[in-house]
Formats: C-alpha cells, sequence, structure tokens
C-alpha cells in the first residue's frame, strides 16, 4: 500500500541538510513560524487575561449587560469566536502561503534534487 | 405543548431502568457489528494501531471530537455548571481554546514525522532507547488517569440509571463497561475503535443540541431569561459570576489559574488525541481534522453552558446533588425533566457509549505505545516482527483493561471532569514541552527530554498525591489521612513550567551533540511532509 507515515525509499538518500540550508526550505520555515507563533502567544495571552480577569476581577465579569447577561459570560463566549476566527484565519494561511512551497520543496526531493552523491538522479523530471 | 413535570422525582427513575439498559444494549449490538465487519482486513500493525490510514479528515475530526468530548465534558461540565454556576464554563473554554495549541503547533508537523505514538516523534532525533522509554512511560500515565475518570464516570452514571447505590452493584457495572470495552478493542483493532467514536459523537452531540433547543425553547430562545431562571432556582445572583467555587480564598484563585493553564497545555499532549493524528492520509487531512473537531467541539461546549444552566433552573443543584452519582447526575437528570424516560433512556445510552468509546480509545493508545514503543523497540530492539508486536498489544489490551477496573473503582463518586483536569495536567507537564522543543529548538538533547519528561511526570504525580484530592478534606480519596502539604488540587501552575525549565536546563547542561543531520531530516520533514505523503502522490 504504501501509505505509512515514513515510508523510506524517497527520502533514504535524501541530504536533509542540504534541503534544510536552501533559501526555499527557510522561507518556508519562516512563513510558518510568523504565522504560528505571535498567534499562539496571542490566544495564550488574551485566554489567559479572561482567566486571570474571572479569578481575580470578579466586580468587573459581574458587570450585567443585558438582563442577566454579564461581561463574563461574554468574554466566555468572545473565546468560542476568537478560536473558531483563529481556525479560519490558519487555514486560509495554510492553503495559500504554505501548502504550495511545501509541495514544491517536497516534489524537489522526491525528485532526487538533493542525493546525498551530490549530482541529480535521472528521474528528476519524472514528477 | 410540552408537559414539564413539577420537579424531578428521582425514585421515579428505578422504573425506567429496563428501558434504559434496552437502548444502551441495542447501542453495543449495533456498534458491534461495525466493529465486527471493520475489522475484517486488520492484517499490519498499521492496520491494528493506524487503522491503515484510511480515514479522511472529517471522519477522523468526528472521531476525535468523540474522543474528546468524554463522559467528563458532557457529565462533568454540566454538572460543575449546574452545581458551581460560572466557575464550570471554565472548563469548557479552556477545553475549547486548547486545541489551537493541537492545531497551530502540534497536529501536523507530528503527523509528519511519526509512524503511530508520540514517542516515534520524541525520539526521531535523540538517542532512541532513552526517549522512547521516558515517552513511553508518560503515555501510559496519561492514559491511566485518563481511563481513572471515565471509569468513576461509569459509576456515577449507573447509580443514578439502574438505582444501584451499593458499591457491590457499581463495581459490578464498572466491570461490565471494562469487559466490553476490551472486546471492542481486541476485535475491532483502531478501525473499530474510530467508528465506534464516530457514531458515538454523532449521537452526542445530535442528544446535546436536541436538549439545548428543548431548554432555550421553554425559555422563549432568551439566554437572559435562562439565566434568570437558575438565579431563581438557586435564589441566589452569584451563580451567574465567576468565583462561586474558585474564589473563596486566594489559594482557591491559585488553583482556578493552576486548572485555567493544564486545560489549555494538556489536550496538545494527550497522547490519544495525537495517536488520531496517525490514522489519516497526509498532513492536509491531519488539518482538516483538527478543524472539523474545533468545530463539532466548540458547539458542543456552546450547549452545555445552556445544559449546565438549564439544569439548575429546571432540576435545581440540591436535586442534583442529593441524586444518586451526585454533580454528575445534573444532564441525565434535565432529560429527564424534559423527555420523560425516553430522553433519559437515550441520553444515559449515549453518556454510556461515550464511556465505553473514550475507554476504548484510552486503551488502544495505552496498548499501542507498550507493544510498539517498549515491547518492539527496547525488549526486542526492533527484531519483533508486526505479528508479534500487534500479539503483545492485544495482550497489553487486556491487562490495562483489568487496571483501569480496579482504577475506575477506587474513583468511583469524584466529579469527572475534575479527574479529567488532572490528566490534563499531567499530560501537559510530561509531554507537552519535549513535544514543543523537538519540534522547534535545534539545539535541544536526549538529558533535555528525559529531565523534562521524568520532572515533569514525577512533580505531576507527586503534587497530585500530595494533594487535597488524594487526602485532608471531606471528599478526597482517602478519608481519614491528612497528607496534603501541597494545598492547590491541581498541579498544573507548578509542574508544567518546571518541566519546560527543566527541559531547557538538561538540554544547556548537556555535552552530548545530537546528530545534526537527524535535527535537519526532521525539520524539512515535518515541515514539507515528504515521506509521509506518498498515499496520495501516486
Amino acid at each position: 500500500m504504501g501509505n505509512d507515515a515514513r515510508t523510506q525509499d524517497a527520502a533514504a538518500s535524501v541530504d536533509f541538510e542540504e534541503v534544510q540550508a536552501t533559501q526555499q526550505f527557510k522561507d518556508l520555515r519562516k512563513r510558518h513560524r510568523s504565522f504560528v507563533f505571535p498567534m499562539a502567544i496571542g490566544f495564550l495571552l488574551w485566554y489567559f487575561a479572561y482567566v486571570i480577569l474571572a479569578a481575580y476581577a470578579v466586580d468587573f465579569m459581574s458587570t450585567k449587560v443585558w438582563g442577566n447577561i454579564n461581561v463574563g459570560i461574554i468574554m466566555g463566549l468572545l473565546q468560542f469566536v476568537t478560536t473558531f476566527a483563529i481556525t479560519g484565519w490558519y487555514v486560509s494561511y495554510s492553503n495559500r502561503r504554505l501548502d504550495p512551497i511545501a509541495a514544491e520543496i517536497r516534489h524537489g526531493i522526491e525528485g532526487h534534487d538533493y542525493d546525498k552523491s551530490g549530482n541529480s538522479a535521472l528521474g528528476g523530471g519524472a514528477k | 405543548m410540552i408537559t414539564i413535570p413539577a420537579a424531578v422525582d428521582v425514585a421515579a427513575l428505578k422504573d425506567t431502568t429496563l428501558l434504559n439498559m434496552g437502548i444502551f444494549a441495542l447501542f453495543v449490538a449495533v456498534t458491534m457489528v461495525i466493529v465486527l465487519r471493520a475489522s475484517r482486513n486488520n492484517k499490519t500493525a498499521a492496520d491494528y494501531y493506524a487503522a491503515g490510514r484510511s480515514f479522511t479528515g472529517s471522519q477522523n475530526g468526528t472521531a476525535i471530537a468523540g474522543d474528546y468530548l468524554s463522559a467528563a465534558s458532557f457529565l462533568g461540565i454540566t454538572g460543575a455548571i449546574a452545581v458551581n454556576g460560572y466557575d464550570g464554563f471554565m472548563y469548557s473554554i479552556g477545553f475549547l481554546v486548547a486545541w489551537l495549541v493541537a492545531l497551530l503547533l502540534v497536529a501536523e508537523l507530528l503527523r509528519n514525522t511519526g509512524k503511530f505514538t508520540m514517542a516515534d516523534v520524541l525520539s526521531f532525533r535523540l538517542r532512541q532507547r532513552p526517549v522512547r522509554i521516558a515517552a513511553a512511560i508518560s503515555t501510559l500515565a496519561v492514559c491511566f488517569f485518563y481511563l481513572l475518570a471515565q471509569m468513576a464516570g461509569a459509576g456515577s452514571l449507573i447509580s443514578l440509571l439502574l438505582g444501584i447505590s451499593d458499591w457491590g452493584g457499581q463495581a459490578l457495572v464498572i466491570i461490565v463497561v471494562g469487559a466490553l470495552m476490551i472486546m471492542y478493542v481486541l476485535i475491532g483493532g483502531m478501525k473499530g475503535t474510530t467508528w465506534v467514536q464516530i457514531i458515538k459523537a454523532i449521537l452526542l452531540i445530535a442528544g446535546a443540541a436536541v436538549m439545548t433547543l428543548w431548554v432555550l425553547a421553554i425559555y422563549g430562545f432568551n439566554l437572559s431569561s435562562l439565566l434568570g431562571g437558575a438565579v431563581d432556582a438557586a435564589n441566589n445572583p452569584a451563580v451567574l459570576n465567576p468565583g462561586l467555587q474558585y474564589g473563596k480564598t486566594e489559594t482557591s484563585k491559585l488553583d482556578f489559574m493552576s486548572l485555567g493553564l493544564a486545560l489549555v497545555l494538556g489536550t496538545a499532549a494527550l497522547p490519544h488525541v495525537l495517536m488520531r493524528f496517525y490514522t489519516v492520509p497526509t498532513a492536509k487531512e491531519a488539518r482538516k481534522s483538527v478543524v472539523w473537531s474545533i468545530w463539532l467541539i466548540g458547539l458542543f461546549y456552546i450547549f452545555t453552558l445552556v445544559l449546565g444552566y438549564g439544569a439548575a433552573a429546571l432540576v435545581g443543584a440540591d436535586t442534583i446533588k442529593g441524586a444518586p452519582g451526585g454533580v454528575n447526575s445534573a444532564a441525565p437528570l434535565l432529560a429527564f425533566h424534559l423527555g420523560g424516560p425516553l430522553l433519559l433512556g437515550f441520553i444515559s445510552a449515549v453518556a454510556f457509549a461515550t464511556i465505553l468509546a473514550v475507554v476504548a480509545g484510552l486503551t488502544i493508545t495505552a496498548a499501542a505505545s507498550f507493544a510498539h514503543d517498549i515491547y518492539a523497540n527496547v525488549i526486542a530492539k526492533g527484531r519483533a516482527d508486526a505479528d508479534t508486536e500487534v500479539k503483545v498489544a492485544r495482550r497489553t489490551v487486556v491487562v490495562i483493561g483489568i487496571l483501569a477496573i480496579l482504577g475506575g473503582i477506587l474513583a468511583n463518586g469524584q466529579n469527572v471532569a475534575f479527574l479529567v483536569a488532572l490528566a490534563f495536567a499531567v499530560a501537559a507537564s510530561a509531554n507537552l514541552p519535549t513535544i514543543i522543543y523537538s519540534l522547534f529548538w535545534r539545539r535541544f538533547t536526549t538529558q533535555g527530554a528525559t529531565w523534562s519528561m521524568y520532572g515533569g511526570l514525577a512533580s505531576a504525580v507527586i503534587l497530585i498525591a500530595l494533594s487535597p484530592v488524594v487526602s485532608g478534606t471531606a471528599t478526597s480519596m482517602i478519608k481519614g489521612a491528612n497528607f496534603a502539604v501541597f494545598p492547590l488540587s491541581n498541579p498544573g501552575i507548578v509542574s508544567i513550567p518546571l518541566a519546560f525549565l527543566l527541559g531547557w536546563l538538561g538540554t544547556v547542561l548537556d555535552k552530548r551533540q545530537e546528530d545534526r543531520g537527524k535535527q535537519a531530516e526532521m525539520e524539512v520533514r515535518s515541515l514539507t511532509g515528504v515521506g509521509a505523503e506518498k498515499a496520495v502522490e501516486h
């Protein structure tokens, strides 16, 4: 079937350090990290701000806004909204900015562009 | 148009026993047929552990939701909101926001670098034996804590539904649940287990949706009047405000922080959730699964807010606390109040199915970890063939099943959401730092990994043992003793930062260098999916 998570054949002879050093791969890594790190820090800060307010600013969180609905419930529901929003944002970012370049590098590797012997194998154009 | 009984008569529940058992038996029969059909072509280790990587993103996402929305979510959170008001809602939010850690930092990278278990990823570029053993031990520990919670939930539920309140009767029921679970996993492997999760997730979310709409309909689809109803029933406006449970003292506020930290960082380190990412063919499908599960899980947790306050308003906190099964009985009691015996029977059967399915998922994870990491890679040093490995996994299933039954009997009666939070704290302490470091920190070494994993695991478990959960209060597991020197009931706020610190310290003090080539290989594989994407490339 060949659908194991780590089929060895395509990647066995690849010089991964060479791939890692290419500008294309550095770009991919930069695009990935420059999205996920700030986003992760952002949602964690927003979540902890919420937790700290719930623990130490009870009066503020208990302020009634509309009927019996108070600030705490609104902020809690906003956590749901931001979670859904970040999810959607990440998917669209990955589809546009990460997947195409990742696929290009993958095809390069599978086409033996980075084999350890140093010279590209003949099968390079097969993909 | 809806007839609502004036109050819930707990004694009347006993008359519905046969109906409840009938609905549950039907669920077991249907899922067993599906499991048998699904298991027909379980041949290789990849079939048994990873369902032949044949599931689509949406199927796997539903199964993840099934795995994640355990009895803790349904029974525990609804009960916590019904009894403790706003503080219970915190669980819902933490459990959901935590998925962003999995989505952004872990799921796809992990799918691209591993094969069957969490240890595959953690030991990828470090020294195999020590890291694999540490990862397998922490996997087993987390699964064990999580199993305890589920089995305790089974005990509460049964005592309510069958009116069995004596210890022996509840123990017998826990044994039956354990035995059924062992059968599912032995016969169905990951494929069978996944199908059980999918069916259960659909039933659970549909059941919760019906109850939510019903409660909202009673209050004219006005959240404010529902909340007002809860205030009136409790005769205490503070149920809408944070702090009812955790706001009493400075220590309890700190405990709330600790819980919040463990909830948000635990999910992405739960071995049974991580293992689900291997049942899909590609990283893109892994991403789709997480997105799908975030939507399902988020929707469900919004329901818990309505169900919890609904139970508070319509059933009443005192009735819930007084019922057999205590806090965990809020959702079934609300179902009985709304739809009488039939809805109670349906909801209870769903809750049972939930416990059964989650326990099955945990068991297969623990068995895979033992057979694949400890047996095949450490004891047999990679010379075991796949058949022997699967055989070992199946035997492990039986052993873990028996351990879970014994533990469940001991933990019977605790709030299940709370017990699950402990499992989250152990996972976040023992696993998360090493997962993050090995994916993102080039210099990370074997010594850092073992220090962090053993340090995180030991500190979390020891702090739990020395906490009020185990001894010192009226609700502790061991009554009459007091060795609770640690004041918080959740260890996360200490053990998680400590594990991150140990991972860093172990690395900077390590004189050995790790293989540069392996680090490059892991980074390239994790971001590009090379080698892992064969199934769709060809």
